[in-house]
């Protein structure tokens, strides 16, 4: 009777093997990689690395927001895929006055919206006035400020009619820009999505002149300018755009579509390159260069990238309001081993704070590694002090594996030079905003990435009362040394403000700068018109997907 | 019957209460805002986001606010996705993890229970000590562990199936396979232990010496004593399975609601925080009701409790 | 259950434990990760947090007997220093969540009647909340504190141990024992302290044992989002999790924290499911 029952058993648990097995076969047997179903849909499948927080150009302010950005929107100037250089957008033509502070856009008739209204001049200033509106809140307003005016509107010390912004449509296809002083890199300023267009009726529709969180950002309701239109939005999952065919250049396009996948763990994230459901990741992991290098030579690429990674000493409190221990921090830090054993993605160490050869400016190396000046800077702090060791210091950062490794490398390192135990303190990066906006800390890691390449974009950072300073640090000849570059159309005089500026970051060390960026991604081979570029642009209007062709 | 359900029902509000203002609490007392922001912006700014938001009202107002409309059903925009409601996101996430959480429940019944019953039937011989030692081992691995090696075998290396997302059907394969195997291993010994109990009832022996055959006797009386424990332990093990399920989302990058809730936490979402604790906690409160109900119909002894 | 006197009962229990071969084999085995963890880190000639920037992600070898890590620190020592973490935060959050439990528990199936009724209500709203999801909040709001850790944890493990409690005080209620004592004008204080709490030690051990390996899951699980203890310190989960991703490349790095990790959660099982069989014989072997 017992075996009976066992028998029983025993068939019942083969049966639901073998069914396991079975539905395990059939699915597995239909399971082409997206990558290689992309060669017949054409369809891009990304690695977003986060979910975007806005998809309103004037309200986004993150990497996310601009890859998506940038194929829902075109601005008045497109970018060159392989040098950025400008490039007609929506303004096929344009005249720059010989001061520098004027230029004349003509737009091109035939620009249109995704759902078929006319593209004018007066959508441009429309769009100029909502970003600038103090109402509204917009972060990157700022960056619309060397439009004559645009600052006093933008505070709210005028109105709209009594600071006539530099900005005006003198008729449906010509915009005429005012500028506050010359600027060299104008054109490419003009690529950054918050100086994008945003389609009015939809606007007024959705009472989002001046409101944050209506939902005109959504797919059935957002209408945009660019190569591609919005078409599904599932959060934390997938953001999908298919081709524009109502684009004046559409036919250009190649694409017929690109699946955007919010996907934040960049393990995770490399699990998927490596199974095929991804032709881009967004990131990859420091730890995993030397197994990518090996596994997949051509698919991993290090591109240069226009950013600096660096400390941010807080100058209020003790120890680091002391000169003597700051540079001493500082000195002991071997850059170069670093970025050689711990970071391996071919980064440079920073030298100084402006990455070399941005808009052709090469700033002086001044920051640099000597473990014995360092002792000698800390040891005469301590003895004048009577102290024989360093009050505990906390060296805050934001949780992440990659500064985490940073941080213990720096640690490692500030024990055997100095003699200093830190103590590391991550939080997450909301709590990690907040308490450095407070000065809550002592040293915290940083990270700039330019929004344009031009040296202003990093050093403007540190002018007093600036809202990205966060330091304490506060020099009256710096402040002066940057208002004379804003001034002048000089590449010349500019470059010689900047390095005064360098010159004073370095001497005064408020901030101490650790490696130059490089973008490391995985990028599939049968993905083209891809070019590494500083700002980690690619305007997808020219890529396309082809298996390689060997090259002989 | 109706007595136990309309007081669990009038017992769920205060409770329901007590955890939103626990939470309420909590989560503006914690530091950091959800608008602390990655530019670091102006003070200015700052105030007039909180404002959009009704964050600059008195903490007390906001609270009186936020229940009001609570009862009437709405919880509010998120401030991580402006533009979408609480209700909304919960709407598309919820579905995802109940469905991740019930094919995982299924693959944990279909394995578990099966092993558990011969494990018993066949005690202390080999198909008791084999299973239950697997099934030990289901329990002691990670689900963050188990999931990142199957993804190897069957993604990278075989291509058999999908390394992530949600999107069709092949990829509810090895997550809720990851998920079921650790229910499993619970599942398993639960039967087990239960069975067993039941197997020594006075009740069982009974039917034994009267001649009863032994698979009347395992399907009739011992596994209806071998099941309880097993239900019991459902009712919980459903709610844990949904609302921990956010490892799981996590390594094969599933939107579920465990995931919203996590990222909700660290941005500080309020809104959508509260949102999905409250919707978590009346869940677990008509699971654990229900579970009662299955207990008290199963368990003749429980009835009059 | 009987009330004999403790000492024979424990002797009792002691032999038919003893009898249990897996249940020994897990007591050493515990025993062993337990002096490992501690004397590990002291015999290493490294320290758990000593960088080597030249010796990353090498594989088991002569200097390195499990390998080294991504920033070239010895796995052994990590591994080991890391059991000290993971059995600490075990070990204290079972304490917590026994204490509160068990007093919980005791006073409500004592009182009895109306008090007890609350007691055992307020349990039950409790148990409706999602509480992991509490311990997340918790510490996602409040910070990375070892205290605020073992406190969280040990505060989602306390229910089962109340009811447990209650159901066991309400049984000792009804004795013999217990009446005597009553008539006899002892306190109610040194009633529940000196008669009940030592016959309740044996259902505490079990779930205790058995508690701690699901504390020491919740904390891999926090360290998986990134919750637990602070670099440069590290538990075996924190070990496990970091291992899980490279496991392609350098499989030492899951394979010897992973395998500390299970077998101290194995042998917990184990031994909690002998005491059970050795203190209460009524229950399976035969």
């Amino acid at each position: 009777m017992q075996t009976r029952t066992l028998k029983y058993n025993l068939g019942k648990i083969t049966a639901i093997i073998s069914t396991f097995l079975g539905l395990f076969s059939f699915l597995g047997c239909s399971q082409p990689t997206n990558v290689e179903t992309a060669l017949d849909t054409k369809v891009l499948h990304f690695g977003l690395g986060a979910e975007p927080q806005h998809l309103d150009p004037h309200l986004a302010t993150s990497v996310a927001a601009h890859n998506i950005l940038s194929a829902l929107l075109e601005g008045l100037v497109s970018e060159d895929p392989k040098s950025l250089k400008p490039r007609p957008g929506v303004a096929e033509r344009w005249e720059i006055s010989e001061d520098g502070k004027t230029y004349i856009f003509y737009l091109r008739k035939n620009a249109q919206w995704s759902n078929g209204d006319p593209l004018t001049a007066h959508d441009f200033v429309y769009s100029f006035r909502r970003i600038l509106n103090p109402g509204l809140g917009a972060q990157y307003a700022s960056m619309l400020h060397p439009l004559q005016n645009a600052k006093a509107y933008n505070h709210g010390e005028m109105t709209w009619e009594q600071a006539k912004v530099g900005a005006t449509a003198v008729n449906d296809h010509i915009l005429k820009l005012s500028l506050e002083y010359p600027i060299p890199y104008f054109l490419e300023l003009l690529n950054h999505y918050s100086w994008f267009p945003v389609h009015r009726p939809t606007i007024e529709k959705y009472g989002a002149f001046e409101k944050i969180g209506t939902p005109w950002t959504k797919p059935g309701n957002f209408v945009g300018n660019g190569p591609f239109k919005f078409i599904d939005h599932q959060i934390n999952s997938v953001i999908e755009v298919g081709a524009n065919d109502r684009y004046w250049d559409a036919s250009v396009v190649q694409l017929k579509g690109i699946r955007f996948y919010p996907i934040e763990a960049v393990d995770t994230e490399e699990r998927a390159y490596r199974s095929g459901f991804l032709h881009l990741t967004q990131s990859v992991s420091a730890d995993r260069i030397e197994f990518l290098k090996e596994k997949y030579p051509k698919e991993l690429h290090f591109e240069p990238y226009l950013g600096t990674y660096f400390y941010r000493f807080n100058l209020r409190s003790p120890p680091f309001d002391d000169l003597r221990v700051r540079k001493a921090f500082s000195l002991a830090i071997d850059r170069q081993r670093l970025v050689d054993k711990v970071l391996k993605g071919g980064q440079t160490p920073a030298t100084t704070f402006t990455p070399p050869g941005t808009g052709g400016f090469v700033p002086k190396p001044q920051f640099y590694y000597d473990p014995a000046e360092a002792r000698e800077l800390l040891n005469s702090y301590l003895t004048e002090k009577s102290l024989d060791s360093l009050p505990p210091i906390e060296l805050t950062y934001n949780t992440s594996d990659g500064h985490k490794k940073v941080a213990e490398a720096l640690h490692g390192m500030w024990k055997e030079v100095l003699g200093v135990e830190i103590r590391l303190l991550n939080m997450e990066w909301k709590v990690f905003l907040s308490t450095i906006s407070k000065g809550e800390f002592s040293l915290a890691r940083a990270g700039w990435i330019g929004d344009y390449v031009d040296p202003h974009t990093f050093l403007q950072m540190w002018r007093t009362g600036e809202g990205l300073n966060m330091t304490g640090w506060s020099n009256q000849s710096y402040d002066q040394a940057l208002r004379k570059a804003e001034s002048t159309k000089s590449a010349m005089e500019r470059h010689k403000s900047f390095q005064s500026c360098e010159d004073l970051l370095a001497k005064e060390c408020p901030i101490i700068p650790l490696y130059f960026y490089v973008h490391l991604t995985l990028r599939h081979p049968t993905v083209q018109g891809w070019h590494p570029t500083l700002l980690d642009h690619h305007p997808y209007k020219y890529v396309y997907l082809e298996k390689e062709v060997a090259t002989p | 019957m109706k007595k136990v359900v309309l007081s669990r029902i009038l017992q769920a509000i205060p409770t329901l209460w007590v955890i939103a203002t626990v939470t309420f609490f909590m989560t503006r007392y914690a530091p950091g805002g959800p608008f602390d922001s990655e530019k670091a912006i102006p003070q200015e700014i700052k105030v007039k986001l909180e404002s959009h938001f009704g964050l600059d009202r008195p903490l007390a107002e906001q609270y009186l606010l936020y229940l009001k409309n609570l009862l009437q059903g709405d919880l509010g925009p998120s401030f991580k996705y402006p533009g979408w409601e609480v209700s909304e996101l919960i709407a598309t996430a919820f579905p995802i993890s109940l469905t991740l959480g019930a094919l995982s429940l299924v693959i944990a019944l279909l394995i578990g229970l099966p092993v558990g019953i011969i494990a018993a039937l066949r005690k202390n011989s080999w198909l008791d000590y084999l299973p239950m030692s697997l099934s030990m081992a289901g329990i002691c691995l990670p689900t963050f562990v188990l999931g990142p090696l199957l993804i190897y075998v069957f993604s990278t290396q075989l291509s058999l199936l999908p390394p992530l997302g949600w999107y069709g059907p092949a990829d509810w394969v090895l997550p809720s396979f990851t998920l079921g195997l650790f229910y499993a291993a619970y599942i398993a010994r639960l039967t087990r232990a239960g069975m067993l109990e039941a197997l020594q009832q006075d009740y069982v022996r009974t039917a034994i010496a009267k001649g009863a055959s032994s698979f009347r006797v395992v399907t009739k009386h011992a596994l209806r004593g071998g099941l309880l424990p097993v239900i019991t332990y459902l009712g919980p093990a459903f709610a844990g399975l949904i609302s921990g399920s956010f490892v799981i989302e996590s390594v094969f990058f599933i939107p579920g609601l465990g995931k919203f809730f996590v990222t909700a936490a660290f941005n500080r979402d309020y809104t959508m925080v509260l949102g999905t604790v409250l919707f978590y906690a009346s869940l677990i409160i008509l699971l654990n009701l229900l579970v009662d109900l299955l207990q008290a119909w199963l368990d003749p002894k429980a009835r009059q409790l | 259950m009987s009330l004999e006197n403790s000492s024979s009962l424990g002797k009792d229990a002691w032999l038919r434990l003893k009898a249990n071969r897996m249940a020994m084999l897990s007591l050493w085995v515990l025993v062993a990760m337990a002096v490992l963890s501690v004397v590990g880190p002291v015999l290493s000639p490294y320290s758990y947090d000593e960088q080597n920037l030249d010796r990353v992600f090498h594989g088991p070898c002569n200097e390195h007997l499990f390998g080294t890590d991504n920033l070239g620190r010895d796995l052994f020592t990590r591994a080991t220093y890391g059991g000290r973490i993971s059995l600490a935060v075990g070990l204290l959050a079972t304490i917590v969540s026994l204490i509160i439990g068990v007093t919980y528990g005791m006073t409500a199936g004592y009182a009895g009647s109306k008090t007890d009724a609350w007691m055992m209500r307020s349990v039950d709203v409790l148990y409706s909340l999602p509480f992991t999801i509490f311990v997340i909040l918790l510490m996602v709001l409040f910070g990375r504190n070892f205290l605020l850790l073992f406190l969280a944890i040990g505060a989602v493990e306390w229910l089962t141990m109340a009811r447990i409690t209650r159901a066991q005080t309400i049984n000792l209620k009804k004795t013999e024992f217990i009446e005597a004592a009553r008539a006899l004008g002892y306190s109610h204080w040194r009633i529940l302290f000196r008669h009940l709490l030592p016959n309740l030690v044996g259902p505490i051990i079990v779930y205790a044992t058995l508690t701690v390996p699901s504390v020491m899951l919740l904390e891999a699980v926090l360290s998986f989002l990134g919750l637990g203890v602070q670099a440069p310190l590290s538990s075996w989960g924190s070990l496990i999790k970091e291992g899980a991703d490279k496991m392609d490349a350098a499989p030492w790095l899951l394979f010897f924290p992973g395998i500390f990790f299970c077998m101290t959660l194995f042998a917990l099982n184990f031994l909690g499911d002998g005491l059970r069989d050795a203190l209460d014989p009524k229950s399976s072997k035969e």
